[in-house]
């Protein structure tokens, strides 16, 4: 899949978190995370963002994750709607 | 200067030696009281010293504003090496920040530390090691002079003619005055500072106990005492805990005529003190006494004749200080008569059940409430460690995982109350019980619906939603001990990892 468009998904409401996907054209794929957690559990975020992108085949995005303590299925699924608007 | 620190470690203790202590300054029947309305005049009059300790309490919480007026009063006259004994810190005693800086405060010793102070102290930026206490702890270690006061400055709400003072009358009444009486009753000087002269019987603190009054045009704002949450939590997670609570209460058969309750001031433990209101007006009973922090929910409750009498030694609302003011059968009680673990009369020693929150607990049920996982300071004890030996159920509500932080934990980054003291878990997914009332929890998983689990099944359920977490983190240094009721020491706490 190919990321064309901005795209966001989420809120900044405790829980819960807030993706932003820009088109990268060809320059791979760029992470920003923030999280509340990122000390305890900014390992765990990373992988599981990794894992919705090879899911959707991505090879190049700007993905930035505002994370207000979302659990992974929650960041899985936020990922996944921001990914469905870019198109 | 040498600094107090507890040292001996913490052992579970079964019962307390009483106190023996003798009140010196009520002799001082024909003692005069100074007035003042400088403060150089005050600080010329006061024998101070480099290396004293000064004491304040927190009634008036955060909208105190004597700390500040007097620390910055003797910080201007270039004392150092003080150590500044509060109740508790709050976010508006901010300038205490750069006082440990320049050195002008090198130690700290509070039941409640939160704001920029308790950042700097985690910081490392306090020279000596900070001491947290329990409300009970503090008042023992003042009574028995294992603290002992050069000067106590005393937040009066009112003072009238004799120099007596009152927490219930004046421009900025907070209600009761419970954590300052021992500093009253056990300092060298003791210096009133007040906004309001106004005539009044029934004082907090007699005269006897005050050698000035400093008259000062505000004390600060009562309307600052209104802390934590007075609303009913919507959150469906909490309301579940709540309920969960209360049915748990009623099959442990402790909703009955007689019953004496304490609850801690979060959203959960409000809520279950709102459904246990109902569960007693449905079965007819009335408690004995509801006792701590007063909110205006317990209020209602002695207003209904649900409850007798009502032991106060804080105003959490205004609520509650008006009815301090009406209500003979609301009652202001000092720190000691409170929490005191050698004054054997205490009232947490005769609490049935007492609720409260928790940052962390561990397998074991050793509770944190003093600091984050990063080791960042975030309050103190209070009451915590008090109510939880005294009441005869302690039971910690929380949810199991808030914004992926979970409460359940391998090991707490500080124990605040020890396990000996916990009885019992409740959270969204299930309640659990301390190994020792393991037959209880089976006899209770068979005859009744509640969801009865283990805190191994908890942890697991936690583990699954959270991930597993990586250690953080901490500097070499300790910044401050917890120490429990009784002047033992329970835990150390290390410097936060710096550059996060």
């Amino acid at each position: 899949m190919i990321v064309s468009k901005p795209a966001v998904a989420g809120t900044l409401e405790s829980n819960d978190c807030y993706v932003t996907v820009l088109p990268n054209h060809s320059s791979g794929i760029q992470l920003v995370i923030r999280s509340i957690v990122m000390q305890k559990y900014g390992h765990l975020i990373e992988k599981t963002i990794r894992e919705v992108l090879e899911e959707y085949q991505i090879e190049h995005v700007s993905l930035t994750l505002e994370d207000k303590g979302a659990l992974d299925f929650t960041i899985k699924a936020r990922v996944k709607t921001a990914l469905e608007r870019s198109v | 200067m040498s600094k107090y620190l507890p040292v001996r470690p913490y052992q579970p203790v079964d019962e307390y030696s009483p106190m023996i202590w003798e009140n010196k300054k009520q002799h001082r029947i024909n003692h005069q009281v100074q007035w003042l309305d400088d403060m150089n005049a005050m600080l010329d009059a006061l024998d101070l010293f480099d290396g004293m300790t000064i004491s304040f309490h927190h009634h008036l919480r955060n909208g105190d504003a004597v700390m500040n007026m007097v620390m910055e009063a003797i910080a201007q006259r270039g004392y150092k090496d003080l150590t500044v004994v509060a109740s508790s810190i709050f976010p508006v005693h901010q300038p205490l920040v750069a006082m440990l800086r320049d050195k002008t405060v090198t130690q700290i010793i509070a039941s409640y530390m939160s704001g920029p102070v308790a950042r700097a102290v985690s910081e490392g930026e306090c020279e000596a090691a900070c001491v947290l206490q329990t409300h009970g702890g503090r008042a023992r270690s003042i009574l028995m002079e294992d603290i002992c006061i050069d000067v106590a400055f005393i937040a009066s709400c009112a003072v009238n003619h004799r120099g007596d003072i009152s927490g219930q009358h004046g421009k900025n009444a907070c209600g009761a005055l419970g954590y300052v009486m021992a500093d009253a009753l056990m300092a060298k000087n003791v210096v009133a500072i007040s906004d309001s002269r106004v005539e009044f019987d029934a004082p907090s603190i007699e005269y006897t106990c005050v050698d000035m009054v400093l008259m000062v045009d505000s004390i600060g704002s009562s309307s600052g005492i209104v802390s934590g949450t007075t609303q009913l939590t919507k959150d469906p997670a909490g309301l579940k805990i709540a309920h969960l609570t209360v049915d748990l209460l009623d099959a442990l058969g402790l909703v009955k005529n007689g019953l004496t309750y304490q609850s801690g001031a979060g959203g959960i433990s409000l809520a279950v003190t709102t459904f246990l209101k109902e569960k007693m007006k449905q079965k007819q009973v009335v408690g004995e006494f509801a006792s701590g922090g007063i909110t205006r929910a317990l209020v209602e409750m002695l207003e209904e004749g649900l409850f007798n009498h009502l032991y106060d030694v804080q105003c959490f609302d205004l609520d509650a200080v008006e009815s301090l003011k009406k209500n003979v059968n609301h009652h202001e009680i000092s720190a000691s008569m409170y929490a005191n673990p050698n004054q054997l009369d205490n009232k947490v020693n005769q609490l049935d059940v007492v609720i409260l929150g928790a940052s962390e607990i561990d397998r074991d049920m050793n509770v944190n409430v003093t600091t984050g996982f990063d080791y960042q300071i975030l309050g103190g004890s209070g009451g915590h460690a008090d109510t939880s030996y005294g009441a005869t159920w302690s039971i910690i509500v929380s949810k199991l995982v808030s914004s992926r932080i979970p409460v359940l934990v391998d090991r707490v980054t500080t124990i605040t109350t020890p396990k000996d003291d916990i009885d019992i878990f409740v959270c969204d997914v299930g309640i659990a019980f301390a190994k020792r009332h393991q037959a209880l929890a089976a006899t209770l998983k068979q005859t009744t619906r509640l969801p009865i689990v283990t805190m191994e099944e908890l942890a697991e359920i936690s583990e699954k939603l959270c991930g597993k977490s990586l250690t953080i983190e901490h500097e070499s240094r300790v910044v401050a001990v917890s120490e429990y009721r009784d002047g033992s020491l329970l835990d150390v706490i290390y410097q936060k990892k710096k550059g996060d």
